[in-house]
């Protein structure tokens, strides 16, 4: 097993963890701040033999990973806010003809075309379908460059065993950062994942059946029972899915809640509480669908509260708030539009929470 | 004693839903037959569109995708470049084409995509009721031109042909009828050479049929096929444009 250490953004990292998943078709349109993801598959993708392609729109770059996960290949696209807001239709058709497939949104400011600094505000729209129907995309959260690496052999292993498509939830800041990362080879990412079969997938129809990929069904009926598969399908990402890192919940009397970049910034108040002796914890959600409720159901009888800090006014939070079900008061501290909460803004919040 | 006509085996036996007098009966016929002809039906994948045909999956008995309203040549896309040894075409309507998927097109065809094109001008939308088509006829009344179509306001009819023609990258464009039964004739032997120059890996080609639509010409069917005759073949001229 062939194993480096390089130092690399957030963006490249994502990029190289496609490559090493074994992604055969990035296609992709030029929107800051993810430009280093799309030059980066630019330089590597043809160099393996696989496929890149600079779409002439952010509709074509997810239509044209639609065809190529419909013949079976490991596909992505990346690309941020606005860009992502252009490619619902496209995640939608995903969803309901099954198919597999990766979208990487680097998030920034909105709404409209914002601005380019890091931002949150698009947790509702990824988290919720986001396009058209009754669908859920699976959505992990990297909050390290490290992480950022390693949730794509994730997020295609994901895609391919639930036929669905799985969004990767950067942000501006996690993408332009550089950080140290560990890689391994293509070879052993791929070996390791055991690539599924899609006997499903459009191959020309030799010695079988033709197959259709499809997500018109007109007859009565027929489309509610796709959906009612697609609900078992979701249930069971939700029971089996769900990951999360905790942080001194067994004794923590304020526990905040946060993912991405807000991960990290919150990571850093928990350790100086904790310095200080406080009881401060942390629940740092890793999916973001299936969101894991399961790490709010903790000892019932200590009393705590949860402080959400997002890059957003409050999106996740309604995720928190429906997890603790009105047990415990749940507090909120978010910026956006390019505002970052700071470590000490966090601590001052946290402060007058325990005066209270 | 040898067989010389038959149902083609690309085509399953089923009736279809189009009305009667429509074209789409015949343009998947035509495709079927060369697809058995040339012996390729286990490589075939189909990109249908949004429009009437859409359930053209249900009538060839190959593999199949749908795509997004205009979006068939960026699946196509995909697909071919994932899979360049599969013969890979798209069927779209003049809407999904050359008014939702302009911007498809022409950038599919622009990077010379190894692809075939079976573009189907009826110069209305059919599934949507007879709304005006980027090729409506001058004077057309459709749905949403109920005075007829006017230069003033929904401008000329989109040839769209004849704009792909300008592309380097694109090698073969014809424009061909179903009006007559010379003209079916001709409009096989195009798409076959449209199949035949992606076998050959000659580059993107397309062929524009004129189909006839008598539901929403508000005419028979023997009236509409009158009508391309000799009407819309004068907007479309008909012949090898590429």
């Amino acid at each position: 097993m062939k194993r480096n250490r390089i130092l690399i953004t957030g963006n490249e990292a994502m990029a190289q963890g496609a490559i090493d998943a074994g992604c055969q078709l990035y296609a992709g349109y030029p929107i800051t701040p993810q430009n280093e993801f799309t030059a980066y598959m630019a330089r590597r993708m043809p160099e393996l033999g696989r496929v890149f392609i600079q779409a002439e729109s952010e509709l074509a770059a997810i239509n044209m990973v639609f065809g190529a996960a419909a013949s079976g290949a490991r596909a992505m696209t990346s690309s941020s806010s606005p860009g992502i807001s252009l490619k619902q239709e496209g995640i939608s058709y995903l969803a309901g003809a099954q198919l597999p497939a990766v979208i990487v949104n680097v998030m920034r400011g909105g709404p409209g075309l914002g601005n380019i600094s890091p931002a949150q505000s698009d947790y509702f729209q990824a988290t919720r379908g986001g396009g058209h129907g009754d669908y859920h995309s699976i959505v992990l959260a990297p909050s390290t460059v490290s992480e950022s690496y390693d949730c794509m052999a994730k997020a295609f292993d994901l895609a391919d065993k639930y036929r669905t498509p799985v969004i990767v939830l950067s942000d501006g800041m996690l993408g332009q950062m550089m950080e140290p990362i560990v890689v391994q080879s293509t070879e052993y990412r791929v070996q390791r994942s055991k690539l599924r079969a899609k006997p499903w997938a459009l191959t020309g129809c030799k010695g079988r059946k033709p197959n259709i990929i499809r997500s018109l069904y007109l007859a009565e009926g027929v489309l509610e029972k796709l959906n009612l598969t697609l609900q078992k399908k979701y249930k069971a990402i939700q029971e089996k899915e769900q990951r999360y890192e905790g942080l001194f919940l067994d004794d923590a009397k304020i526990i905040l809640v946060a993912y991405g970049t807000m991960a990290r910034i919150t990571k850093s108040v928990v350790k100086r509480l904790r310095d200080k002796g406080k009881k401060i914890g942390l629940i740092h959600p890793i999916t973001l669908w299936p969101f894991p409720k399961k790490a709010f159901t903790g000892k019932p009888s200590s009393h705590r509260r949860y402080l959400v800090v997002e890059m957003s006014y409050g999106q996740m939070l309604e995720d928190v708030k429906l997890a603790v079900e009105g047990k415990f008061p749940v507090e909120f501290l978010g910026r956006a539009g390019g505002g970052i909460p700071t470590e000490e803004q966090i601590i001052n919040k946290i402060v007058k929470l325990s005066n209270c | 004693m040898e067989k010389i006509f038959s149902h083609p085996k690309s085509l399953r036996k089923v009736s279809t839903h189009y009305c009667p007098g429509c074209g789409h009966g015949i343009a998947h016929r035509l495709i079927a037959e060369v697809i058995d002809e040339l012996e390729i039906r286990e490589r075939i994948i189909a990109v249908a569109p949004v429009g009437c045909a859409v359930l053209a999956y249900d009538y060839w008995d190959f593999d199949c995708t749908e795509a997004a309203h205009g979006r068939a040549l960026s699946v196509a896309t995909g697909m071919k470049r994932i899979r360049p040894e599969n013969i890979i075409f798209t069927y779209q309507g003049d809407g999904d084409l050359a008014a939702i998927g302009t911007n498809e097109t022409i950038h599919t065809a622009n990077r010379g995509e190894n692809l075939t094109v079976i573009f189907i001008n009826n110069a209305v939308y059919g599934m949507t009721g007879g709304q005006m088509a980027p090729t409506t006829l001058l004077g057309q009344k459709t749905a949403t031109t109920p005075a007829g179509r006017k230069v003033a306001s929904e401008g000329y009819p989109l040839k769209i042909s004849e704009l792909l023609a300008q592309l380097p990258a694109v090698k073969f464009i014809e424009r061909t009828s179903l009006h007559s039964p010379q003209e079916v004739i001709k409009t096989k032997r195009a798409i076959k050479e449209a199949f035949e120059n992606q076998i050959n890996q000659i580059g993107f080609s397309m062929v524009e049929v004129l189909s006839p639509c008598p539901t929403y010409w508000n005419l028979s069917p023997k009236q509409a096929l009158d009508w391309i005759r000799d009407v819309m073949v004068k907007e479309f001229p008909l012949g090898r444009i590429k």
